[in-house]
């Protein structure tokens, strides 16, 4: 392997990573159901897909890095499948969106708070 | 060399804990199993990255490929089976 080849490497993997975690941060901070599933189906597709393209430019161009690729495909298919039905789920079991009181105060107000825990107690589910 | 990739799993395995919160202490069912499917979802590259660490990348390739449909199937299933249900009263 040469050392621009890691080098190239190394930076994608490092941008992918940033990416995965930028979307946990987003699935703790982030006030709603809703606004978690936004952070986690799109940024962690997106790094997953940069941490692998990395790891191919380490391979080089062998069989395993072809199966490599298929594991980009299908994470880039599979993925926001997934985060979408699950979403969709929630839309249809009646789970209120958040939203921002008039007149500021903090960012998790207590009609969300409050809406999201009455909509989705798993003694009901 | 070696340690890059001891290293990149160490990494992704402290991201991987983040989510485990969620998963904790979700308000709602919705957010645990949406933190459940990103832990396996970012447990995918960890295991590809297990692969470069112990030299048998051909084997650990097929059981992330594996990993990845059984994750996906489990997260549609889960889907369906909450979209079925209504909230009470409605």
């Amino acid at each position: 392997m040469t050392p621009l080849n890691f080098v190239v490497a190394n930076f994608i993997v490092s941008i992918g990573i940033f990416f995965l975690l930028v979307g946990s941060i987003g699935l703790i901070r982030l006030p709603d159901f809703y606004s978690r599933a936004h952070a986690v189906g799109k940024s962690d597709t997106l790094g997953i897909i940069l941490v692998v393209l990395g790891l191919i430019i380490h391979e080089g161009l062998t069989l395993n890095s072809v199966k490599l690729g298929l594991i980009i495909v299908f994470v880039g298919l599979t993925s926001p499948t997934a985060t979408h039905a699950l979403t969709k789920a929630a839309y249809r079991f009646g789970l209120r969106a958040w939203v921002r009181k008039d007149g500021g105060g903090d960012n998790r107000s207590e009609h969300a708070r409050g809406g999201a825990e009455d909509a989705g107690r798993e003694k009901e589910a | 060399m070696d340690k890059y990739y001891i290293y990149l799993g160490v990494i992704l395995t402290v991201v991987i804990l983040i989510p485990l919160y969620r998963v904790l202490r979700g308000p709602t069912l919705f957010d645990r199993m949406l933190g459940a499917a990103a832990i396996g979802t970012k447990t995918m590259v960890l295991i590809v990255v297990i692969g470069f660490i112990f030299n048998r990348l051909d084997m650990f390739i097929d059981i992330t490929l594996a990993y990845a449909v059984l994750n996906f199937i489990g997260t549609i299933a889960v889907a369906r089976y909450l979209g079925a249900i209504r909230k009470r009263g409605k």
